[in-house]
Order: C-alpha cells, then structure tokens, then sequence
C-alpha cells in the first residue's frame, strides 16, 4: 500500500533553506519534494522562534521567523512544491551510478520517493518528544510510556499520569480525564505556560475531586518491564511518593537529533554532514547537504549561508537532472526566460515536453 | 578575575577562570566542559540547565518567567534549577558552585 512518487529532487527538510532550495532549483526547472517530521512548514523558525525577530537577513533590518517563512512561501509559489509534512526519512538506497545517480527514499509513513539527487537540509536533525533522563524508560516505551497520543482508545479505563505544564499537558489532561480509570498531573510549579482557559478547566477537576494534580518530577518507573505500575515522584524538598499509574505520558516538547540520517554511509563529522564548497554535495554524488546540518571548514552556521549554498547545489543538481542540457548562467532581472517561469511576464512559449 | 566551580556529570569539580559580563553557560563552554547550549544563550532549547548550589541560589538574580516556562520543558528539575545562559558572571558571584543537569535524550 505504499505510495511510489517519481520527482527530479527531494529536499529533507522544509525549514528556511530547504524552501530557497525549492526557488532555486525551480529557476533551473527541477521539480521537487520536501519532506519534513513537523507537522507545519518552517522548521525552527516557526516551531523554535515564530515570533522572535531576526537581524541578520541580507534585505530585511528586522523579520520574525514567522515571517521569513511566509515570505518564502509567497517566493516558491510559482514552483508549487509538494510538501510531505509529519513524516520522517528513514530509508535511502543508491540506485545509479556516480555520474548518473538515482535514490530511492522512504519514509516512515510508507511513501516511497525516486529521485536523481537528494538535497539535505534538515538543520538541527529531526524534532522528536524529549525523552526524560530516567533509568529503564526504554523497557517501557509504548507499552507504558508515550511521548504522543496516538489513539485515546488505548487509554481507556487506566490509571495515567501526565507530567508537564505546556498546552499538550494540559489539552490531553482535559481529553483523557472522562475516560481514565484516574489521572494524576504532575509539574515541578504550579504555575502554567498553557491556555489560562485549560488550566481553569483542570483546577475544576482537581477541586470537584475528579482528578489529582502534584508538584515534582518524575524520577524513576516501577513494575516488570514492559508492563508499568507507578512513577516514583521527587518533590522539591528531595522527598519522593509513588503515584500508580499503568500510563505515563511525559510532554517535555521537542528536542532536535540527527535521526536516521546518521545512517546513511555520509563520514559524519561530530553530527554533522562533511561538503566541498564548490557545490555542497557530500561524500556521496547526488545527495547535498546545505543549511545548519553541513560542515565544512569556515562554516557558519546563518540562515544566509544556507541561501548561498541552496544556489550553488542546485548549480551541480541540474547535471545529475538534465545530463544532456548546458546550464546557462541568467539573472531574474533581465532573462525573460526565467521571469516566465516566476510568472511576471506571461509564458508565450509551448510547455516543454515531459522528461 | 574570579572563579566559578562546575560538577560534572561524573561527579568531578572543575575550578574555571570566569570573566565579567561572561554568561556562565559561555564560561563553561570555554573550558570545554559538556554543555551544549545549542540556542546559542537564547533561551530556547534549555540544554545549559544547571543545579545551584544551595548557598548560591539567593545571590542570582531571581529567574524570569521565561527562564521559569524554559525550565517547565525539563524532565528533571528541581528547585535549585536554573538555566547557566541566563545567569550573567558577575564579580559578586566569585565562587559560585554549579553541576551540570543530566541530559535529557
């Protein structure tokens, strides 16, 4: 039942970078993919800092996250781009050869990608749910611990325990509380960053006696793996109590990790990807690495010289694309050619026939 | 110049030469001690958490609600937490004694 998209390029990652790629990629009429683990476009420009201004942009004295990424979308559009959002990368298989590479990627929600070259411009590695530093929590993953409700059904009738004091504690406080068998709300203050409407809400509960709420942390689990049966819960003057709980869901956000990239066969330095700075392609010919997730010597780590990069591996790109045609170096403010393709001046010309 | 004493992880003391207007997250960083600090000291990603060592915690400037919803993201706080980016060296603080929080995976 998996789904079989043929493109020229997938870019992995639909932050800042990956979205310039897109633009100029497209000038260079080379289709493209992007696929990202968030649910929403932007990477952590709109999950880390939406609203927080950024300084550095050649053009823009002052622009939120946010607001890079909508300018950026606005400047993609005539390329439509097909995004692929809250599915991770797992798998990459080299198909062709050196001077005619091809890849097949697959992702975790059982799509499957050819392509002829890989952009990688996946930043930081991949948001996942923060995973509490606690001893065995591994023995207990999905069968006891969850870092994401997937089904509610599942925790019907059990006796859970949510730690956190975020909007998803809160929300799926309020969700799971009619059908739990009991439900504890564990933060270290008791104080929220949540909607002040929820967090009302859950004061009700624990008043009319309908649920518990506690100050602490967990810091450790009980029962015969995999099957839990209490949270050990220190308190901030260093005394611990147990709460029972067959369920745990600790909501801690997000943290970055390089994820199945690690895999690929790229001689990863310290985590990150190793390019030349000719075209940013890695060790393997056909796939680049651009953005925050590439090294090289000099590197800094800008959105801006992400940007540059994006151009520069769409330059090579274009050979592995379109083998057989010269590229020829335009600017978008005198070539008609390519002011065509952006869609300020209309296109007389025939749609070019299908490669 | 004064100095600020870190334990990490595994237990040991390390004693560092600290600078004036130096964030403590950037000190220890500077000694190559394992902190990531991956924002970059913007109070983002709580990955310099820290434990204050009890006579020290009354001598910081009091943590602001952003530090205080930072730390709310952190699997094992406790109440001597606080996030080494936002404390700011100062001479006041000669001696200061911090340990490095686990990290969260």
């Amino acid at each position: 039942m998996s789904e079989r998209i043929e493109t020229d390029v997938v870019i992995v990652g639909a932050g800042p970078v990956g979205l310039f790629a897109v633009f100029e990629l497209g000038l260079l009429d080379i289709k493209a993919h992007l696929v990202d683990i968030l649910p929403k476009i932007g990477g952590q420009c709109a999950e880390l800092y939406p609203e927080k201004p950024i300084y550095d942009i050649p053009g823009f004295p002052v622009i939120t996250g946010q607001g890079l990424i909508d300018n950026l979308l606005r400047q993609i559009e005539p390329f439509k781009p097909t995004f692929h959002l809250g599915e991770m990368v797992e798998g990459l298989e080299s198909l062709g050869d050196a001077e005619h590479p091809r890849f097949r990627i697959t992702t975790d929600a059982g799509k499957v990608f050819e392509c002829k070259a890989v952009i990688v411009a996946a930043g930081g590695g991949s948001f996942q749910p923060k995973k509490p530093p606690i001893e065995r929590i591994d023995a207990y993953e999905n069968t006891g611990v969850f870092y994401a409700v997937r089904k509610m059904e599942a925790f019907r009738d059990k006796r859970i325990l949510i730690v956190g004091g975020g909007d998803s504690a809160l929300d799926w406080t309020l969700n799971l509380q009619p059908l739990a068998k009991h439900l504890t709300l564990l933060h270290r203050r008791d104080a929220f960053r949540a909607a002040p409407d929820s967090v009302n809400k859950m004061r009700a509960l624990v008043a009319a006696g309908a649920m518990d709420f506690e100050l602490g942390q967990v810091v450790g689990l009980k029962g015969p793996a995999p099957t839990l049966e209490a949270a050990v819960v220190r308190r901030d003057d260093g005394s611990t109590f147990e709460v029972p709980c067959e369920v745990l869901l600790p909501f801690f956000g997000l943290t970055m990790k390089l994820g199945p990239i690690a895999e690929w066969g790229l001689n990863l330095h310290e985590n990150l990807i190793p390019v030349d700075t000719e075209k940013f392609e890695t060790s393997t010919p056909g796939i680049f690495a651009i953005g925050d997730i590439n090294w090289y010597p000099g590197k800094l780590k800008l959105i801006l010289s992400g940007f540059h990069e994006a151009a520069l591996a769409a330059q090579k790109a274009h050979r592995y694309v379109y083998p057989e045609k010269k590229l020829l170096f335009q600017y978008t403010t005198s070539s008609t050619s390519l002011q065509k393709k952006l869609g300020v001046v209309p296109d007389t010309r025939k749609q070019p026939e299908a490669v | 110049m004064g100095v600020i004493h870190v334990i990490d992880r595994d237990g040991e003391r390390h004693t560092l030469e600290a600078l004036e207007g130096w964030r403590v997250m950037e000190i220890i960083r500077d000694w190559n001690l394992p902190l990531s600090g991956a924002c970059g000291g913007a109070c983002e990603c709580g990955t310099c958490h820290v434990f204050v060592s009890e006579p020290w915690l009354d001598k910081l400037h009091p943590a602001t609600e952003e530090e205080e919803g930072r730390l709310d993201m952190l699997p094992l706080t406790r109440k001597n937490s606080r996030l080494a980016c936002q404390i700011l060296y100062e001479p006041e603080l000669d001696g200061l004694e911090v340990t490095l929080a686990p990290v969260s995976g």
